[in-house]
């Protein structure tokens, strides 16, 4: 068994979102980077399927050499090898699902397995577009998942409920949180990782068809207004603006 | 910083911060609150390899160096103390003589366990009568058929009531005095090991620190460490790697007192301005900063000459010296820069005053390392 995760660096989400000069890209100063978190989920789930049964894992960003810290955590956690396909972290999720594409063929790969969506972007669209070039089966938003037998079972979170999609290998599966709990990777697994190679592959080959034309914070949220006078004042007070300009009543 | 740190060190430090900032720090007041011991915690960080970190790989341990260590414990200790004692205790009194004086069956029955967080350890020197004077204990080794019974009370050990393996001195022979003691590897899962009620501390508060009260408690043949007389040797071999790993621990309580003062005394307003702009607040959080700097010196220094293979006592009784008596130091200006406020347990720097005390205490008192340094350089 073969799994490839595609996992993608993304701004922590602590960070404080600045938009750069140009007005359409993240200003990347004191950006802090992380794997994505739902493709935590993704890289936990594939050690998991690697521990219980035996699987390759083989961890797989597209970016350049900052994204290098993402596959040394996924090298530590228990990823058996890792590949960096260098180019630009693309606004496009076609041309990024077109390059993990390209590099699945003729691989033998049985299983991808990442994020239902990067965080920042939103797009969650690589996984499904991946799936879609490829011609394989796909499930998303999974929360629960089973690999047996060349097939799989995945439970995926639709509105009010749950669905249970089945399918044959190979195919691709996105995760979502609650599919596992990801661990943290041990000194061990630090230190063995530091000693692994990452494979760079030049990922070029598929031109970006959209790029971003703007990109803006949403307005500021106006200050607070503090409501004078005896509690009685007070509620009137607040009663009428509830009515007046709220408008709730 | 100094030394220069390898990118491993570097690894290894930012490994035990995100993991200390995510799941032990904001659980830290609560627990502190309900005298809960961190059972969790203590677990994931045996998985993590935190537990073991200078036991070999092939003995269930991460296979590191001194400085390594003193970094994680500072990052721990910065989040929660008490976690952060457990996991000393475990890796420089339990781990550390097991490694230096355990045959090779010894080692794989006892070492492996402790060192990859399976089981937690403990070390079992201190009596109620008996503290700094360790050569004046009591506890009786009993010669019988297969091994030695134990017979007496231990005070003050760490990890008493959760721990499993336990590195115990007892006295073989009372004729010899000092010379009469030897140490034992103990399994606290026998009727003849009595944990007491938790001590009522005041501080380091969801550390497990109990009285134990040994009846006939039974160690087999195999289980002494090194040989018969050579308990205290045995018990104080580890104190220098013991000694670094408190300064650490000092360390890191230090510098979250004064990352908490910094931080409210650029909020909180008297006479009009923020109290970060009153010189006298000022010159607080200044020398708070400069005796964490030396002590991170200090500390270092220790570590890197005892990874070097050198001597280091005077440098690791210096380091615990001067960086738990500046520890206390700085929590106390931090509790006084926060005014009332900081004498609420709403307020972190409340709890760091409390649980940095005891490390002048522990692992050979302050005036212990006087002695220490002291008869060294009298040498
Ligand atoms: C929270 C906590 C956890 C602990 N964990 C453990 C553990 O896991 N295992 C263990 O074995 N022990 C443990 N201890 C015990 C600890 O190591 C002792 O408390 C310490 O060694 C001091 O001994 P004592 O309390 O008997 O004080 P004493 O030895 O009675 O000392 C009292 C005072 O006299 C001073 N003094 C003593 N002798 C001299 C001298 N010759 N010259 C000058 N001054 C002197 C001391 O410095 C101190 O100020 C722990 C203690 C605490 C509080």
């Amino acid at each position: 068994m073969k799994i490839l995760v595609a996992l993608k660096q993304v701004p922590d989400t602590e960070t404080k979102v600045k938009v750069a000069p140009d007005g359409k890209s993240l200003d990347p100063t004191d950006v802090k980077w992380i794997t994505g978190p739902y493709d935590e989920y993704a890289l936990e789930e594939a050690i998991r399927i690697k521990e219980a049964g035996g699987a390759e894992v083989v961890a797989l960003t597209v970016g350049d050499d900052r994204a290098k810290e993402v596959l040394r955590n996924a090298l530590a956690l228990g990823a058996d090898s890792a590949v960096l396909l260098k180019g630009q972290p693309s606004d496009d999720p076609l041309a990024v699902a077109k390059m993990v594409a390209s590099f699945l063929e003729g691989k033998g790969f049985d299983l991808v397995l990442l994020g239902n969506k990067g965080i920042g972007g939103d797009n969650a669209a690589v996984g499904p577009m991946l799936a879609e070039i490829l011609g394989w089966g796909h499930a998303n938003v999974v929360v629960k998942l089973e690999v047996k037998d060349g097939a799989f079972l995945a439970d995926r979170e639709t509105e009010g409920g749950l669905e249970r999609v089945a399918g044959p290998l190979p195919a691709v599966v996105t995760a979502q949180k609650g599919l596992n709990e990801p661990r943290y990777a041990s000194l061990k697994g630090i230190m063995a990782a530091k000693k692994k190679t990452i494979e760079e592959l030049d990922g070029a080959g598929a031109p970006a068809v959209l790029s971003n034309a703007a990109l803006a914070l949403p307005p500021a949220r106006p200050d607070g207004r503090k409501i004078e006078g005896d509690p009685a004042t007070q509620a009137r007070a607040l009663l009428q603006l509830l009515k007046d300009e709220a408008k709730v009543f | 910083m100094y030394p220069i740190l390898t990118d491993d060190q570097l690894a290894i430090q930012q490994a035990a911060r995100d993991f200390a900032m995510a799941e032990i720090e904001p659980g830290a007041t609560a627990r502190d609150q309900a005298h809960e011991f961190p059972g969790g915690i203590i677990r994931q960080l045996g998985e993590m390899g935190f537990m073991g970190m200078m036991v070999p790989e092939a003995y269930g341990g991460a296979g590191l160096d001194t400085i390594s260590y003193a970094l994680a414990l500072e990052q721990i200790a910065y989040a929660d103390a008490s976690v952060a004692v457990s996991m000393s205790v475990n890796n420089s009194v339990a781990c550390a003589p097991i490694l230096a004086f355990g045959t090779e069956a010894q080692k794989q029955k006892y070492l492996v366990p402790l060192a990859s967080g399976k089981e937690i350890g403990g070390f079992m020197l201190t009596e109620p009568d008996a503290g700094s004077d360790a050569a004046a204990i009591k506890t009786r080794a009993t010669p019988v058929e297969g091994g030695w019974v134990l017979n007496g009370s231990k005070a003050w050990i760490t990890n008493g009531g959760v721990g499993k393996y336990f590195v115990t001195m007892a006295v073989t022979d009372p004729a010899q005095g000092k010379r009469g003691i030897s140490s034992f590897v103990l399994d606290a899962a026998q009727p003849g090991f009595r944990a007491g009620k938790p001590e009522d501390k005041m501080g380091l508060r969801s550390s497990n620190t109990v009285m134990v009260s040994l009846e006939d408690a039974f160690v087999p043949q195999d289980a002494l460490l090194g040989r018969p007389g050579e308990g205290l040797k045995v018990a104080f071999g580890g104190l220098d790697g013991g000694r670094i790993g408190i300064a650490a621990q000092a360390l890191g309580i230090g510098q979250r007192a004064l990352d908490e003062s910094v931080k409210y005394a650029k909020t909180r307003k008297t006479f009009g301005r923020i109290i970060g702009e009153h010189q006298a607040i000022q010159t607080y959080l200044a020398e708070m900063e400069a005796r964490v700097q030396a002590a991170r010196l200090l500390t270092f220094k220790a570590a890197a000459m005892k990874d070097a293979g050198r001597t280091c006592t005077v440098e690791a009784a210096t380091a615990k010296l001067f960086a738990t008596e500046m520890g206390s130091w700085i929590c106390d200006r931090a509790v006084q820069v926060f005014g009332g406020y900081g004498y609420s347990r709403e307020y972190v720097v409340e709890r760091l005053y409390r649980d940095v005390r005891v490390t002048t205490i522990y692992e050979g008192t302050s005036e212990i390392q006087r002695m220490v340094i002291a008869r060294e350089l009298m040498k």
